[in-house]
């Protein structure tokens, strides 16, 4: 009797470790899922009309068009014999795990400070997914860069492997900010410049550039001239990572996409530690020089028809002040997008238009309508250049020409 | 107690507040209407969805909801490529691009008066001939047999075919050809559209351009006739 009560109390107990275990699987699961999203995995590993994680979708460079992988758990063509500590190689070392080199249009130079603990939940998500069959699509690269030795060079300028280590002098908001942002998040891929090798300089990280094939200009973090947060609030700052509209500005163009996979599925801890950590390292920056390649004549005709153009087309949105109704129709007056040295986003916006993302705090967006058809090279150049320089907006004014040449910029 | 009631009542009148301060349009805000929410539609499509002067761009008011909706579906995921388009719904959720159908759909602007045809009368009558009675020969079902005797389409996914321009009609035609337009497997348009020369595209084009609104434009109810053949725009 005596012994038959100690197995049954040691099969209960059994069944308790196993039930525990089991919770604890799921919560890494769960938890590697939320982190897959904070590193927006699906943006490039999902097609469209795709399954989820299956790769194959194209992404052009300036080198060629590079196909993503299938990290779905298929023993054949995904990563199905991975182990926890191959997939960490991966991501930590931007190498298969035969030692094979990475193209590093994969943010392995990011996700390099991602933790262990982190890699192995990720990892563990992706193990619970449906495994797909679906074969990778070979590299279309062109010549020399069909050469995968060549990214040994690349490494060696541009790639420092380890680990995110935290700054004992800023808070833990600001250093869980700092993780997200610079590893999982890695908003360096667009915010910092790129050079011909597709490149960035440690010294450059988040100073902004033009994304090489999609023609939108990603504005620099640390700039208050820019996408600088330094000014905004808190809650500004959440609001447009979260919603993908603030009563400051709005998300469009690639960052749409970020909002929409990704940030938006963020906790309000975590997206409060983002805003924190961009809020900081903004830098105040001094007025930008007020120079113009265009002749002052042609700027005054430009400014003066640009107002007509204004106060037709956009007023009803925008206001009269371009103070807008925010946070759905944005300020168009101090509104740092508007002013930035690179007018290439103010020109592409008022020529295609477009929708912040739909997400859960904001589902219904409200868009804008493309004016490409409506208007010539001269208005659109004219109402730039309008809103760059009326209500105080400190820009410069634009060309047609510069107009022109966004016209055939690709859209997606 | 009484300390703890009062600042439940509190608690609740903040709440009501909050409730009727929601349910008034806030100052300064924009409408909170669909009309507002596709105003980046309206320059192409019309304020209505009637359609504008440029003939490629299509008349969207009375289509079936669900017609409409598979359209934006395909355009947001780039199975239909026009990257205006392609570019605008790319990251729009499914419950707002059926809301946006819905409006088109329910949207009734008067349709435009038949256009004066380019072509010849020879032209024409085929085009009448392939719309309404098809080509059993070359397996080309008549265009009536799905897009309904009116030309006003079926719910929930056949379109109406009025007030569409011939460029308009033709391109589409075109595209299926060419496999650059496709829909859901069974993919019945593309079937149809193989069959086609492109002078059958030029008559059926051309001849539908001039085809008058019946008195009642909307779409018949599901069900209304059998399909001749399977569509996966239309499961039954």
């Amino acid at each position: 009797m005596g012994s038959k009560l100690s197995i049954t109390l040691l099969a209960i107990a059994a069944l308790t470790t196993a039930a525990q275990a089991q919770d604890k699987a799921t919560d890494i699961i769960a938890r590697g899922e939320y982190l897959a999203r904070a590193g927006d995995c699906t943006a490039c590993h999902t097609a469209p009309e795709g399954h989820l994680f299956a790769g194959g979708r194209a992404m052009p460079t300036p080198f060629g068009t590079l196909y993503t992988s299938n990290i779905t758990p298929d023993p054949d063509t995904g990563i199905g014999k991975w182990s926890a500590n191959d997939f960490y190689k991966t991501m930590h070392s931007g190498r298969f795990p035969d030692g094979g080199l990475i193209y590093p249009a994969m943010p392995f130079a990011s996700y390099t400070k991602v933790t262990r603990a982190d890699s192995d939940a990720i990892f563990a998500y992706l193990r619970s997914i449906a495994p797909v069959n679906q074969k990778n699509k070979p590299h279309e690269l062109r010549f020399p860069y069909d050469n995968r030795q060549l990214i040994l060079g690349w490494r060696t300028l541009y790639f420092r492997e380890g680990e995110f280590k935290p700054d004992p002098s800023k808070s833990a908001e600001w250093n869980r900010g700092a993780y997200l942002v610079e590893g999982l998040g890695h908003c360096g891929m667009c915010h910092s410049p790129i050079n011909a090798l597709g490149g960035t300089a440690q010294s450059d990280a988040f100073k902004g550039g033009l994304i090489p094939m999609q023609n939108w200009y990603a504005p620099s973090l640390t700039s208050n001239r820019e996408a600088g947060l330094g000014d905004w609030s808190i809650k500004d700052i959440t609001d447009l990572l979260q919603t993908g509209v603030s009563m400051r500005g709005v998300v469009y163009g690639p960052m749409a996409e970020v909002v929409h996979n990704s940030l938006q599925y963020l906790s309000d801890e975590d997206t409060k530690a983002m805003a924190v950590y961009l809020k900081g390292i903004a830098e105040p920056s001094p007025p930008p020089p007020a120079s113009s390649t265009l002749p002052t004549s042609e700027s005054s005709l430009l400014i003066s028809l640009g107002k007509t153009v204004y106060d037709k087309s956009c007023a009803s949105c925008h206001g009269m002040q371009g103070e807008g109704k925010p946070p759905h129709w944005p300020p168009l007056a101090n509104n740092q997008s508007i002013e930035m040295q690179s007018a290439v986003n103010p020109i592409r916006m008022v020529l295609n238009g477009g929708y912040p993302p739909g997400t859960k705090g904001n589902p219904m967006p409200y868009g804008m309508p493309p004016f490409a058809g409506l208007l010539s090279d001269n208005e659109v150049a004219a109402v730039v250049s309008y809103i760059r320089t009326a209500w105080g907006n400190r820009g410069t004014p634009v060309s047609a020409r510069e107009a022109n040449e966004l016209r055939s910029a690709p859209l997606n | 107690m009484f300390a703890r009631t009062t600042a439940l009542a509190a608690a609740i009148a903040t709440l009501a507040a909050f409730d009727g301060a929601a349910a008034q349009p806030l100052a300064n805000q924009p409408p909170d209407t669909m009309a507002a929410r596709v105003e980046a539609c309206t320059p192409c499509h019309g304020n209505k969805g009637e359609g504008t002067s440029d003939v490629y761009f299509p008349r969207l008011a009375g289509k079936p909801a669900g017609y409409l909706y598979n359209q934006l579906l395909a355009f947001r995921s780039g199975r239909r490529k026009y990257p205006p388009m392609n570019y605008l719904l790319e990251f729009l959720p499914d419950p707002y691009l059926e809301a946006m159908a819905e409006y088109f759909a329910s949207e009734h602007p008067p349709l435009p008066p038949p256009a004066p045809s380019e072509v010849s009368k020879d032209v024409l009558a085929l085009g009448a001939l392939l719309a309404t009675s098809g080509d059993a020969g070359r397996n080309i079902p008549a265009c009536v047999s799905c897009h309904g005797p009116g030309l006003t389409g079926m719910q929930p996914g056949i379109p109406g075919l009025l007030g569409l321009r011939a460029a308009y009609v033709s391109a589409q035609l075109g595209a299926w050809r060419y496999g650059t337009r496709t829909a859901k497997s069974p993919d019945c348009m593309q079937l149809v559209a193989g069959h086609l020369t492109e002078a059958d595209v030029t008559a059926v084009a051309a001849w539908l351009a001039t085809w008058p609104a019946p008195a009642n434009p909307a779409p018949v109810p599901k069900g209304t006739y059998a399909l001749p053949f399977g569509c996966g725009s239309q499961p039954n």
